[in-house]
């Protein structure tokens, strides 16, 4: 069940949904949430255990912090205004130890079983630089699934409680629950306690209309990844494994493979996500909209993992942005540079701490930390240029809200994404420089006119079905943009329409779907953070 | 409020902060404004302005961004 685009999940998540609808409301929290944990043991193990751990640990935490900030609550009520400062600074260290203890408990698990091994691995490789006899042995642990994404939502938890914005949860059932909702587990999106888990507590009934329009998302994720992402599955491995015998050209088509796979792979699984939850009345936050029309690469983080760029601009952006320290140096910094440049040392920092903690997130290898170093230097680095552009468009009275000028960047947007998914998927940083390097230095349009990439598993009707569905899944994400739904629009059509669609998408999947003897399946690229 | 308005015109002379109300939505407060903003209110209203105020709810207009220093100045 490693995938939600795969036949045991459809048939485990058909079970549940027949056992949840047999349910009584009271308790089908705790058929929701028996078939989460079920669902994590049946690919964990006795990992699952690790879950739980988190889950007690933020628990009991969460109750202790909640216990000081009621007690802080009602003595500053108690106090003429002038003195709740003192009352508020008398708590702060009670809270902040609560809150760090539970913020590093779970980092050190995290850090430990992701992160061991590469930091042992690179020590030793130090060491015996240094030519000392001394070597760490590597440890080599196995990760419970969604490790990644549930220990981000533990932590938002935990301080979503310390600030306040939330109550901590007096039941444990309920928290444990939203920590393992099982469509969300293994890939996300990461969903915030305060969103979330008083509607997966609700039990919600089934209704026909959710459970259509959850099945429709389904079926319109399943084709993204069936027909789309593993169409492009063999040429990728193909092209990544041995890039050596292949020229610029190629490593230039591996780049654009790749980052229609991710997309279409990484979208597609977050519409079974959360179509899946539809059905049960739950509603997770959207985790892309239109990423490539975005004009600038931090547009691109708005529109792309958006829960994941949220969660990195609510829990360190702005705490790291606008601490003590932080404001001292802003404050002295615009005096002296204006606007513009003062507040952008806060503001480097923050986005260097965001980014490091994007690369690392994504992997235990040095190509992702690249990955998150080369966002990190682009975006800082249009925030430094953005006066000296501002300057070139008054001179030269070129309007940038103009159509062409909003194409160039949207494409120039893309093209730098796809260099950095070129290191994102190469086997290691050394790899992905090298292919890098090729594309650039040794660009030639050689291997398309030899008919090379056709022989990498794909033909002349592969890319034309990539095509076409590119274009079909780019037309549905313009009509969002637009405000518009289909599946709202569907739903008003007479049933022989809908259901002359609901066949047309399943024929697509049966005709078009990339599986058999001649392609190979992609596994869920983000399963594996 | 007049003393907000003065700091919300330094940092962006081009916008009508009397009417506007998607400063943040309609990108017209980016995040290095926010920064500075945020330094600001807290220099010229003796508040602290935590990380978890910093939402667009709060920053879209100027009477939001005046009803949360309130707020926090009654908080203390």
């Amino acid at each position: 069940m490693a995938s939600y685009c795969g036949a045991p999940y459809l048939l485990f998540l058909g079970l549940v949904i027949l056992v949840y609808g047999l349910t009584p409301q009271r308790l089908r929290w705790g058929v929701l949430l028996a078939a989460s944990y079920l669902f994590s043991w049946s690919i964990s193990g006795r990992l699952v255990l690790w879950l739980l751990l988190t889950t007690l640990t933020v628990y009991l935490l969460g109750l202790r912090l909640s216990v000081v900030l009621e007690r802080q609550r009602a003595e500053a009520k108690s106090v003429p205004r002038a003195q709740r400062k003192a009352v508020k600074a008398k708590y702060l260290p009670r809270l902040r130890a609560l809150a760090a203890a539970g913020i590093l408990s779970q980092l050190a698990i995290l850090l430990t079983l992701k992160y061991a091994a590469f930091f042992c691995k690179n020590a030793n490789a130090l060491l015996a630089l240094l030519q000392s006899p001394v070597e760490l042995p590597v440890p080599a642990f196995v990760l419970p699934i969604g490790i990644s994404f549930y220990t981000l939502q533990a932590l938002s938890y935990l301080i979503d409680v310390y600030r306040g914005t939330v109550q901590a949860d007096r039941h444990f059932g309920r928290l444990a629950l939203w920590l393992s909702f099982f469509p969300g587990l293994m890939q996300g999106p990461i969903s915030r306690y305060g969103d979330t888990a008083a509607q997966l507590w609700q039990g919600a009934g089934l209704e026909y209309g959710r459970l259509t329009s959850g099945l429709q998302r389904i079926g319109w994720g399943l084709a993204k990844k069936i027909v789309l992402a593993d169409r492009v599955n063999l040429p990728i491995k193909e092209l990544f494994s041995n890039y050596e015998s292949y020229d610029g050209g190629m490593m230039f088509l591996a780049m654009v493979l790749f980052t229609v796979q991710e997309y279409m792979e990484f979208s597609g699984t977050m519409d079974v996500v959360i179509g899946s939850a539809e059905i049960f009345g739950v509603r997770l936050p959207e985790n892309f909209r239109q990423p490539f029309a975005a004009r600038s690469i931090s547009e691109f983080w708005t529109r792309w993992h958006i829960t994941l760029g949220a969660w990195f601009k609510d829990y360190i952006f702005y705490p790291v942005a606008v601490s003590g320290r932080m404001k001292e140096l802003t404050t002295r910094a615009r005096k002296r540079l204006g606007n513009h440049f003062g507040p952008l040392a806060a503001s480097a920092v923050a986005l260097f701490c965001v980014w490091l903690a994007n690369g690392l997130w994504h992997g235990d290898a040095w190509n992702y930390i690249f990955f998150g170093m080369y966002h990190f230097a682009l975006i800082l680095s249009a925030s430094l240029f953005e006066p000296l552009f501002q300057a070139i468009f008054q001179r030269t009275a070129l309007d940038r809200q103009s159509a062409p000028w909003r194409a160039f960047q949207a494409a120039r947007t893309a093209l730098l994404v796809c260099v950095g998914e070129l290191f994102f998927r190469a086997h290691g940083l050394r790899a992905g420089l090298a292919m890098f390097a090729r594309m650039v230095s040794g660009f030639t349009l050689a291997s398309f006119a030899d008919g090379t990439f056709l022989s990498l598993g794909m033909d002349g009707q592969d890319y034309a079905v990539l095509l076409l569905g590119i274009l079909a899944v780019a037309a549905v994400g313009r009509l969002h943009g637009r405000g518009l739904r289909v599946r709202e629009g569907l739903a008003a059509r007479p049933l022989a329409v809908r259901w002359a669609c609901y066949y047309l998408l399943i024929l697509i999947i049966v005709i078009f779907g990339a599986y058999g003897a001649n392609y190979e399946p992609v596994d869920p690229i983000y399963a594996a953070f | 409020m007049d003393e907000l308005m003065e700091i919300l015109q330094e940092l962006n002379p081009a916008v009508d902060y009397a009417t506007c109300d998607k400063l943040i939505d309609d990108h017209h407060l980016d995040s290095l404004a926010i920064i500075s903003l945020v330094a600001e209110l807290e220099d010229a209203f003796d508040v602290t302005v935590p990380a978890v105020e910093i939402v667009p709810a709060n920053f879209n207009s100027a009477q939001a961004i005046w009803a949360m220093v309130q707020r926090l100045q009654e908080e203390g």
